[in-house]
């Protein structure tokens, strides 16, 4: 698959700070991206740049298979900031259609596609409502539609879900998988490590402006697996004490096995099946990514760099 | 280019299409004009024919009183009349009011004091007009009795010559073209001090929503902030040059109406002059020459060149401050009082510039009015009091031009700078912005 986004040792320096320090990843065309990182990891700076609000101190950013240029890919680009908001007096309809027009479109084109998504949100009849009388979750529907509305091939969304109940948060999700579908890359920003772990394919973690993890979600998996398998045995077993592996945890018939350095699952079943114990199943335990990034970032400075944006 | 005048287009018409807006720019006109309208209307139709009836048992008057009668007040002279009679007569309203003047009265003592009786209260311009009136009888009698002479006389003696202003291109510089200049220097000067304070903060305000509604940030991922800020600034400034126009075309409107409401209206302003006190037989000639030298000093101002700078300096004067308080309201965060501080050098020259107008409207050529018109800061209000005085008696072309280049080149100065500031300060979050800072912003490339 072609790359939509290439980042070559971005750098974006404020002040005293780095806040983008050397990073450089890709992203695949069609992908489900998900840019991970504790508070003041360099996320925003990152995506501002991308974004074209910022522009890096070094680095280049191709995009697109060309040189980024943030005059006019802009319209390629939809991007929905974690701070987010819109004209409280103005009128839901006209508001998605000057954002619209901002992004490039004429105003029959526009109002084309805003019906088409209004109709497929259940928002129609919210046309003529002002947005200071929209709940927080319809106006988050808004955001969305605004975002996505000029069919962008590179859509942002920082915090997506926030303030959205899980009827909705769902819809919101069923809307990316099908944007994702029909070729659009999806650059998905969160803290809320179980959503990216259900929505995206490839991750990269960033941490005081560094990137620190890059990979499929099932790579970085893979990569800080523990050698952990759990056994549920037909009975409990006799012996549990074997050179191949130590015992975690136990529950009777059920345990939870770490396998020692030199040994393979195999050796671990061959214990068991030696001592006459019926496997009724073994799996290995994979890591989740709210460990992994906790692991990776705690402990570190994270915590104490103030900055969230800009200084 | 065309997202700027997308924008601008926004932020006009979400203006203009409130109701305030309506409310401000037709109803305020009107209803100011309404009010003196009224005023006018009231203090010139003040009582139809007051009848008052003059026993003029001591012969003071020598039967001339209904001489000085006009259309408003009727002296009538009465016989064998007792001020129980008359009483009478002023409670069944045949009479307003009536003077009894007994035998006794003696006019060349001035402590002697004639006694008017009404049923109900006399108004202060009526009262005025009889008290002239009958004065200007006995005074014209006294100095009949002592001098020997006529008031008509005593007053060409009184009355002086008339000095005239000219200047040395043989222009008539008269009072009236100067008090004109002044008044028109004033108001457009003040004017200029409104708009740059009611549109710029506007502006600011504009921007510090679009700040703290977390808009600004889905805005300039479509946008770049400067197109954002110009934007906002062109739609505003668009909202006042409108609201000017419909105040200017109101106002020529109601002109028009004014003959049609008060058919009788300039007649009678030239036949008795409002102020009280200043009411006299004697001023009634006199008057008709002064209003037709009002308008021949309304004449001599140059309007279109007024208009036209006033355009000129209400434009630069407005992009110049707007992005200056534009940039101000990109460094406000939650709290709206931080602006305040952060105002306060934008809005000092303001003030200032209102302080030199004021000095400048008297004097035009003093050096601190020069200084004034040129310096960018102060320019559009300061040349407006300059201008209003005509060129080149108030202002040389060549200042003129020098001011309004200067002023061209500082506004394309501060919108660039406020462009700088604008940018990082509207998605800065959380910190308090000082001027620090915003040096720093500043000086940063990119």
């Amino acid at each position: 698959m072609s790359k939509i986004l290439e980042l070559n040792n971005l750098q974006k320096y404020f002040a005293t700070q780095k806040a983008v320090d050397d990073i450089s990843f890709n992203i695949e065309q069609g992908s489900i991206f998900g840019l991970l990182g504790p508070n003041g990891a360099g996320k925003t700076t990152l995506i501002r740049m991308i974004t074209g609000i910022f522009y890096p101190d070094s680095g280049s950013i191709i995009f697109d298979g060309k040189k980024f240029d943030p005059i006019n890919d802009v319209v390629k680009i939809g991007y929905m900031p974690e701070e987010r908001g819109l004209y409280k007096k103005m009128k839901i309809g006209e508001q998605a259609l000057y954002l619209a027009q901002l992004k490039g479109l004429s105003k029959a084109e526009a109002m084309e596609k805003i019906v088409f998504w209004f109709k497929r949100l259940e928002m129609e009849s919210w046309w003529n409502k002002k947005v200071e009388d929209l709940s927080k979750g319809m106006s988050q529907k808004l955001q969305f539609v605004t975002t996505v509305l000029h069919e962008p091939k590179l859509i942002i969304l920082d915090e997506p879900f926030s303030g959205l109940d899980p009827v909705n948060a769902n819809l919101i999700k069923d809307e990316i998988y099908g944007l994702a579908q029909r070729g659009s890359t999806i650059i998905f920003s969160t803290h809320r490590m179980e959503q990216v772990e259900e929505i995206c394919n490839h991750i990269v973690l960033v941490n005081l402006g560094k990137k620190i993890l890059d990979g499929s979600v099932q790579d970085v998996k893979q990569q800080f697996k523990k050698n952990k398998f759990s056994i549920t045995l037909h009975e409990t077993p006799t012996t549990t004490i074997s050179p191949v592996f130590s015992v975690d945890e136990q529950k009777n018939n059920a345990l939870t096995v770490t396998i020692n350095n030199g040994y393979k699952s195999n050796d671990v079943l061959k214990h068991f099946i030696n001592n006459n114990n019926t496997i009724e199943s073994f799996n290995e335990i994979l890591p989740g990514l709210n460990e992994i990034f906790i692991s990776l970032v705690e402990g570190t400075k994270a915590t104490t760099r103030e900055f969230q944006t800009v200084v | 280019m065309n997202k700027i005048l997308i924008i601008a287009r926004r932020e006009f018409l979400s203006r203009v299409q409130k109701k305030t807006f309506l409310l401000t720019t037709i109803g305020l006109p009107i209803l100011i004009f309404g009010i003196y309208g009224l005023i006018i209307y009231f203090t010139i139709k003040t009582t139809d024919n007051f009848t008052i009836a003059v026993a003029d048992n001591a012969n003071v008057f020598d039967g001339k009183i209904n001489q000085i009668n006009d259309a408003e007040i009727n002296f009538v002279l009465v016989q064998n009349e007792t001020p129980e009679t008359l009483t009478t007569q002023v409670n069944t309203k045949k009479i307003n009011a009536f003077v009894f003047i007994p035998k006794t009265f003696d006019f060349t003592n001035t402590k002697d004091s004639i006694q008017i009786v009404s049923e109900k209260s006399i108004g202060i311009m009526t009262r005025e007009k009889i008290h002239s009136k009958l004065n200007g009888l006995i005074e014209e009698k006294r100095m009949l009795s002592s001098l020997n002479i006529t008031k008509h006389q005593l007053d060409s003696l009184q009355k002086g010559n008339a000095i005239i202003f000219t200047s040395t291109k043989g222009v008539e510089d008269s009072n009236n073209k100067a008090g004109i200049s002044y008044g028109v220097g004033f108001v457009s000067g003040f004017l200029i001090y409104i708009i740059l304070f009611i549109y710029g903060t506007m502006v600011m305000r504009g921007v510090m929503e679009e700040k703290t509604n977390r808009i600004a940030e889905v805005i300039v991922s479509s946008v770049k902030p400067f197109q954002l800020m110009l934007g906002k600034i062109i739609g505003i400034g668009s909202v006042g040059l409108v609201q000017f126009l419909i105040w200017i075309i109101i106002l020529i409107g109601l002109q028009l109406l004014i003959p049609v409401l008060f058919p009788d209206l300039l007649t009678q302003m030239q036949a008795q002059p409002i102020q009280p006190g200043m009411v006299g037989a004697a001023s009634v000639t006199q008057n008709n020459p002064a209003i037709h030298e009002l308008m021949n000093g309304i004449h001599q101002i140059n309007w279109g060149l007024i208009l036209g700078c006033f355009i000129f300096y209400f434009l630069g004067g407005y992009f110049l401050y707007s992005s200056l308080f534009a940039a101000v309201g990109s460094t406000v965060n939650e709290d709206p009082q931080d602006a305040q501080s952060l105002m306060l050098p934008i809005t000092m020259p303001i003030v200032f510039a209102m302080v030199i107008m004021m000095k400048a409207v008297n004097d035009p050529n003093s050096s601190i009015a020069v200084f004034g018109s040129i310096f960018p800061l102060t320019s559009p209000i300061v040349m407006m009091a300059r201008v209003a005085h005509g060129v080149p008696d108030g202002v040389s072309i060549i200042q003129l031009l020098l001011s309004m280049v200067i002023l061209i080149i500082s506004f394309l100065g501060t919108t660039w700078l406020a462009g700088k500031i604008y940018r990082t300060g509207i998605l800065m979050y959380g910190k308090k912005v000082t001027w620090k800072t915003i040096g720093k912003w500043v000086l940063r490339k990119n």
